[in-house]
């Protein structure tokens, strides 16, 4: 009370009140928005987690989809291992060459070289999934069909632009007096780079991968031109069609029988927690990375 | 003459180290040329693979028609081409146009939120939560647009159709049938797609203004809302540009959640966003491997190589208009 401000007369006070009440005004709407984004997230997990638990069980992760679509029960296995492979794939072939170019933007890259391309990696970040399918079309499944490795590399093409520039910006948190250090004592740039750069930036540069491998996990359309699916058994061989869980969801979802949706909601419950999981994980791995090199 | 034979050992070892320093530069180099190349190469492809269609049908007539008819295609008849685009770009400009409409404001409020004026415990969980609706897969979205967003958006639709439908001017907008599936349900699922995005960019640029005006401004008495209006998003606008058309290229690319929500029509263009249509993602997605009339996976390509010059236009405008925001306000 006693920090009131005293009103310089009616009109004064009217107007701070009016600006009070704007200010409250406005402050409210933004907390609805806030509360209404939140309760759409929600709305869309509880949804997928409701519909996805009438089938999820052990045999669903362990089984195969039954032969015929309209038949109850079977389960994701195939496409579960198929992700695990085209994925896996992806990341052997994304993770060192991201890695390389991310120290070149880092450590070596100067002026107009570095810059340009540091601004077509951004680029190629918004550069729609299904183009980088159609391109792996073409140049790989024209000459050598439909495989799994098609897909891998659709994949690791989008997956190269996000672990550049996630694994740069944590080349560039590394303290310059580390690299100073190790350049006095007589060691070379490139073993400073890869031995005292790289070890320091780790959880880091994983924490980017980690987000990298759970976008490639959900991605749909550029599988639909490369890998192709195969619902009907197990494949393992990377150079035949190979069904991932994405695609599974999706052709199961789009059929009109309602067992095969069951399924793809199951399916659907799966690959939101492997989402969720790899992207919370790694965010709780950059958050401990950025208290230590903070405190 | 004593220090003669540790001379040499060095000499050797750093002519060793200055070799592999050399290697590893080269090394990283052709890593980074590898975007360059894989860039380069995405549109070298995508017009070798339709470059028959577009030498048998004409460049430019692909862009005269809004019917696409593959069926109709005969391989030695030019005209009229069969393979139509521009009611596929038509649906991608305006399914991405309603997204932005709505991710943006939605965005921008979402963005101040966490920066400003949320309380300080709760700002970084906020901030984790929005970004967990990036985590969701495509294909979920599409799923849950089917069976939950449009049962309940059914009675919206509705009521859009009965009351906007039969107004003079822009019943053509708003025009009926309604049966969920459109290009108004596409463009909301969108939009819930891209709000993280879009609220990522924003609450950078927000971050980034001028912390001594904001200080200032609350010592003269202003409210918070007046620092935040004046001073907060009035540095930002070619920010929130820039956000904008990134998380309108974003959306003009998504493919699976679209094609589950669109309805798919491709025979001609519909132009109230009441109805059903095609973009140019979900038409590639849908025929691609389907296709067996003359010229039909040739004239995907086209939409690809158009799809591709479009988003890349887009993308090169929203990232210099971002970069150059960032440098201005700091």
């Amino acid at each position: 009370m006693a920090a009131q401000p005293v009103p310089l007369g009616g009109r004064t006070g009217g107007r701070l009140r009016r600006r009070k009440a704007t200010d409250l005004v406005f402050t409210a709407i933004l907390g609805i928005v806030v509360l209404v984004v939140v309760a759409l997230l929600l709305w869309i997990l509880f949804y997928v987690a409701k519909q996805g638990l009438k089938l999820f069980s052990w045999g669903f992760l362990t089984e195969t989809p039954p032969a015929f679509p309209g038949d109850k029960g079977g389960g994701f296995a195939n496409g579960i291992v198929g992700s695990g492979i085209i994925v896996g794939l992806a990341t052997v072939i994304s993770v060192p060459i991201g890695l390389l170019a991310a120290i070149y933007l880092a450590e070596y890259g100067r002026g107009r070289a570095a810059y340009s391309i540091r601004f077509l990696t951004d680029v190629m970040t918004g550069i729609p999934t299904i183009v980088l399918g159609a391109f792996v079309y073409s140049l790989i499944v024209i000459r050598w069909g439909f495989s799994a490795y098609a897909g891998a590399v659709a994949l690791a093409l989008l997956m190269l632009p996000l672990i550049i520039r996630s694994s740069e910006e944590m080349l560039h948190l590394v303290p310059a007096e580390l690299r100073e250090a190790s350049l006095a004592l007589g060691v070379g740039k490139a073993r400073t780079t890869v031995s005292i750069v790289l070890p320091a930036a780790l959880s880091g540069i994983i924490t980017g991968v980690m987000l990298a491998v759970a976008r490639a996990l959900g991605e749909t359309a550029p599988l639909l031109l490369t890998a192709l699916g195969n619902d009907l058994f197990m494949e393992t061989n990377p150079s035949h069609r190979m069904s991932a869980l994405s695609l599974q969801i999706f052709n199961n979802a789009i059929t009109g029988f309602k067992e095969s949706q069951e399924r793809a909601w199951a399916g659907a419950l799966t690959l939101v927690g492997i989402a969720l999981l790899l992207t919370i994980l790694a965010r709780l791995l950059g958050r401990r990375r950025i208290q230590m090199m903070s405190g | 003459m004593t220090t003669e034979p540790l001379a040499a050992p060095i000499r050797l070892s750093r002519r060793r180290f200055a070799g592999g320093d050399r290697a590893f530069h080269g090394l990283v180099i052709v890593s980074a040329a590898v975007v360059v190349v894989a860039l380069a190469a995405t549109a070298i492809f995508l017009v070798r693979e339709s470059w028959p269609a577009l030498r048998h049908y004409g460049f430019w007539s692909f862009l005269g028609s809004s019917r696409w008819a593959p069926s109709e295609a005969v391989a030695t008849r030019v005209d009229p081409n069969p393979y139509g685009i521009v009611q596929f770009v038509y649906g991608s400009v305006i399914v991405s146009a309603i997204a932005m409409v709505v991710a943006v404001p939605i965005s921008i409020a979402v963005a101040l939120f966490i920066t400003d004026i949320g309380p300080r415990a709760a700002r970084r969980w906020l901030a984790s939560l929005v970004d967990l609706l990036a985590a969701i897969p495509s294909v979920v979205y599409g799923f849950w647009g089917i069976f939950a967003f449009i049962p309940a958006f059914k009675p919206i639709g509705d009521w859009l159709e009965r009351t906007l439908g039969s107004v003079p001017g822009v019943d053509v907008v708003f025009k009926g049938p309604f049966f969920g599936v459109s290009y108004l349900v596409a463009g909301l699922v969108l939009a819930i797609m891209v709000i993280p995005i879009v609220t990522a960019l924003c609450r950078e640029v927000f971050l980034q203004a001028p912390r001594a005006e904001k200080e200032g401004a609350y010592a003269l008495g202003a409210t918070r809302w007046e620092v935040l209006s004046t001073i907060v998003v009035a540095r930002s606008w070619s920010g929130i540009f820039g956000a904008s058309v990134l998380g309108f290229g974003r959306a003009i690319g998504e493919t699976i959640a679209v094609t589950m929500v669109i309805g798919n029509n491709v025979l001609s263009i519909n132009w109230s966003i009441l109805s059903q249509g095609s973009t140019m993602p979900t038409v590639i997605a849908n025929e691609f491997t389907e296709s067996v009339e003359p010229f039909h996976l040739e004239a995907l390509f086209v939409v690809a190589m158009w799809l591709l010059i479009i988003t890349f236009i887009v993308n090169v405008i929203g990232r210099a208009v971002v970069a150059r925001a960032a440098r201005n306000v700091r």
